[in-house]
């Protein structure tokens, strides 16, 4: 069998691993720089789209037209993020099933960004091994429903992987590891990550990795720590400035990306600054942990509920734990942990670090499918239930949620009406009694029914859930003992053609070579350098000496008229040489705005304690 | 093949849930799809079905209570699980106590969930609770043993009995999660307990 990786598809940050056939441990693979995590972030550029870093860099400059977090829009309609959308720059809007988000002068679906991401991975593990890389294990929340396991598998398709597994997060840490030291017990993974929160309790026992339950909230993550940071950074700037800055694109990802590290700050400090300089002044403001925890008390709070509804559904109490696990990034909030630790009465511990624990899993799990594992098996799950939609509006459920995976139900149908040929069924995943209030996952017509009176037609329904936790669905008339033709219309989701015609489309500009893409992300670091550094004229400008502004204004009209050039060694260094030019007025500028913001205190304390812009607000690293 | 052969058993409701939980993880090393992946296509299909099949028996079977409400399929020759979303009807012994109930319930929804009778609710839906203990553990005890000794003749009798003691535990149920939502500790409709 053909090599298969392990792709941790994450909101935040998205990794590929494998196991490694001497060791038989799994390893991340890094790319060319050594980093180890692809931010899961695409520029969409006139010229050409990034991914990662580099897309990671047009946040502030293009914030209309780099997607990030696209992982919360995965498998959606328009009515359940249309609350969320006003934290996104880029536009959303409704499209048929599924969202589409508009990028310039055209409209992608979160599957084709999401396989942008992908092909980056792919890309990556292929220089990795010297040869192609085309099946995966990708790994998805655990509490997923199947549309947006689907979008997953979908964006796989388009990014020319195929998709031989979904596992879940939780589950696919647990695999690294039980790899990592046998041992067996009642464990509970928290996985806590940039836009969703699982739950997962298994039972790990003679190299069986079973899970008993799981809960978690697909729309909960260290985003909205960010988030509830970036609304307290509005008041505190319109009370100190006043200045509204919420409808300003350009600022709010200077917000986020400044909230989210000040947050990531405060998981190792008890305090924090951070400075932010914008057009017509800089705000600075100094951050306690304890008004961080303030900001996300009722957030982490409400993970909590999940956890209990878990361990009631595998009957057990949180003391029955022998282990607790903390994955994803968000975990290394020490509020996160103290919680945690008070629910179960246990400290957790998270000794693989939480951020790649999940594709090191993905790669286990790759390697069991590969025939290289053969004395660890994994019975996961289905999250939610499954069920159809009966008279009045009531659900009635056939595959009861916290099921193991793969597991299927029959159901009887018939006719209603004298010589009717097609039944309809609407089927549902959620734990609410009406239809209206569960998830819709797709209506299902039965065609070339016989006519018979009405009553008389036997229409046996299989519902199977197979191990990616995705609904297949057949069916068979038991008199004549006739496959009867289903015609699926997935009220989320593409349809096959759609997912066609993307991969089509994606070969388009996936051939592009690595040279161009270069090329694109130097123009693209010269221009954020020159936007700061045109911006830092203009505001410190007088601070300096008339020569020393003269040295900048040269090597900024060098650099300009370098810029459309397809020279990108020339680019690189003159964006190095006008970076240097500027150092001494960032210096200067940065003294000026603290002192400014703190009266008496040494200005060099604070840039000691982890100052955000403290390198230079020239470079290109601060956006 | 019924669940109980999918494990080797014979139809009886006494079993030692560590050795049923021993031999659902050695099945599952032979049937998990993960061990079939580079099987012919028919082949991963039997494996997928074998598997679903694996697990549903061992679901079916593990809680006793689940394995009694199989069992009573089981000898009905009923293979799907209709109806399960139907609200139980109150069993006539209980009538006259859930109208009782029924009534404070009223009266709690008319003065909100932090009126004077939430103390009585709480108390009553702890009554109700321990009264679902009771049954269950008849139904895992007491009838489930009567069930492996009886007689076939005997037997109709006892799956009548099942049935009652499953149809009180149903409604009481229905009514602890009613309470619960008078007491304001519903989900918003969500049906946490009841359709286990």
């Amino acid at each position: 069998m053909s090599r298969i990786v392990g792709i941790d598809l994450g909101t935040t940050n998205s990794l590929v691993a494998y196991v490694d056939a001497t060791t038989g441990l799994p390893r991340v693979i890094p790319d060319r720089e050594g980093q180890a995590l692809l931010p899961s972030v695409v520029a969409f550029m006139p010229d050409g789209v990034l991914v990662g870093a580099a897309a990671k860099r047009q946040l502030v400059r293009r914030p209309e037209t780099t997607v990030y977090s696209v992982k919360r829009l995965m498998g959606r309609g328009y009515e359940d993020v249309k609350d969320e959308l006003c934290y996104f720059p880029f536009k959303v809007r409704p499209g048929d099933g599924v969202v589409r988000i508009r990028v310039g002068a055209r409209e992608v679906t979160p599957p084709e960004v999401s396989a942008i991401v992908l092909k980056s991975l792919k890309e990556r593990a292929e220089a990795h091994f010297g040869e192609p890389v085309e099946k995966a294990v990708v790994t998805v929340p655990a509490y997923f429903n199947d549309s947006q396991r689907q979008a997953t598998k979908d964006a796989g398709r388009i990014a020319g992987l195929d998709v031989v597994r979904i596992v879940n997060e939780p589950t696919a840490a647990s695999l690294a590891y039980g790899l990592q030291r046998r041992r067996e017990g009642l464990i509970a993974v928290y996985d806590l990550g940039g836009g969703t929160f699982d739950i997962s309790i298994l039972r790990v026992k003679d190299g069986v990795f079973e899970v008993l339950a799981t809960n978690g909230n697909t729309r909960l993550g260290g985003d909205d720590f960010d988030r509830a940071i970036v609304i307290w950074l509005l008041d505190d700037i319109l009370a100190t400035h006043g200045v509204y800055l919420g409808r300003d694109q350009e600022a709010m990802q200077e917000l986020r990306l400044a909230a989210e590290a000040a947050k990531i700050r405060l998981s190792t400090e008890d305090r924090t600054a951070l400075t932010l300089p914008f057009d017509a002044f800089t705000y600075h403001r100094e951050l306690t942990r304890a008004d961080v925890e303030a900001l996300i008390d009722k957030l982490v709070e409400s993970t909590l509920a999940p956890c209990r509804m878990a361990l009631a559904d595998a009957g057990l109490a949180p003391a029955d734990m022998d282990e607790v696990v903390l994955v994803g990034g968000s975990t290394r909030v020490p509020l996160v942990r103290r919680r945690v630790e008070a629910l179960f009465g246990k400290a957790p511990h998270s000794q693989l670090n939480p951020d790649e624990v999940v594709a090191l899993g993905a790669a286990v799990q790759a390697q069991i499918l590969a025939g290289g594992i053969t004395d660890m098996l994994l019975l996961d799950v289905t999250p939610l239930s499954l069920g159809i939609e009966t008279l009045g509006g009531i659900v009635s459920v056939l595959i009861p949620r916290n099921t193991t995976v793969p597991t299927s139900a029959r159901e009887m149908f018939t006719t209603s009406v004298d010589g009717q040929t097609v039944v309809d069924m609407h089927v549902v995943q959620g734990e609410r009694e009406l239809a209206k209030d569960c998830r819709s996952l797709a209506r299902f017509e039965l065609r070339g029914v016989d006519p018979m009176p009405a009553g008389m037609p036997k229409i046996e329904v299989t519902f199977l859930i197979d191990a990616n936790g995705i609904l297949q669905v057949t069916a068979k008339e038991l008199r004549t003992d006739k496959v009867a033709a289903i015609e699926v219309k997935p009220t989320y989701g593409l349809s096959e053609a759609d997912v066609g015609r993307m991969v089509e489309d994606s070969f388009t500009y996936a051939e592009a070579d690595v040279e161009a893409r270069l090329l694109i992300e130097a123009r693209n670091e010269a221009d954020t350098v020159i936007t700061h550094v045109e911006r830092a004229l203009r505001q410190g400008g007088e601070l300096v000496s008339a020569a020393e502004r003269e040295r900048i204004r040269v090597a900024l009209e060098a650099l300009r008229q370098t810029r459309g050039a397809a020279d990108r060694q020339r680019i690189h260094e003159q964006t190095t040489a006008l970076n240097r030019a500027t150092e001494h007025l960032a210096e200067v500028m940065m003294d000026a705005a603290l002192k400014g913001a703190l009266g008496s205190r040494r200005a060099t304390e604070i840039i000691a304690g982890g100052a955000e812009r403290g390198d230079s607000p020239a470079s290109p690293e601060a956006s | 093949m019924d669940y109980f052969e999918v494990f080797g058993l014979p139809r009886r409701l006494g079993l030692d849930a560590a050795e049923l939980q021993r031999k659902f993880y050695e099945l599952s090393r032979r049937t998990h799809p993960d061990f079939h992946q580079t099987a012919p296509a028919e082949e991963q299909a039997r494996v997928l079905e074998t598997s679903a099949r694996l697990n549903a028996a061992y679901r079916a079977l593990r809680d006793p209570i689940a394995r009694v409400e199989y069992l009573i399929r089981l000898e009905e020759g009923r293979d799907t699980n209709e109806g399960a979303a139907d609200r139980p009807p109150a069993p006539p012994a209980l009538l006259a106590e859930m109208f009782e109930i029924q009534e404070a319930l009223e009266e709690a929804k008319a003065g909100g969930p932090e009126a004077s009778g939430g103390e009585a609710l709480r108390a009553r839906r702890e009554e109700l609770a321990a009264r679902v203990r009771e049954v269950e553990a008849n139904l895992a005890g007491p009838l489930s043993v009567a069930w492996d000794r009886a007689a076939p003749e005997a037997r109709a009798r006892l799956l009548a009995r099942f049935k009652d003691a499953l149809a009180t535990r149903a409604y009481l149920r229905t009514v602890i999660d009613d309470l619960g939502q008078a007491l304001g500790e519903g989900q918003g409709g969500h049906v946490a307990n009841r359709r286990h």
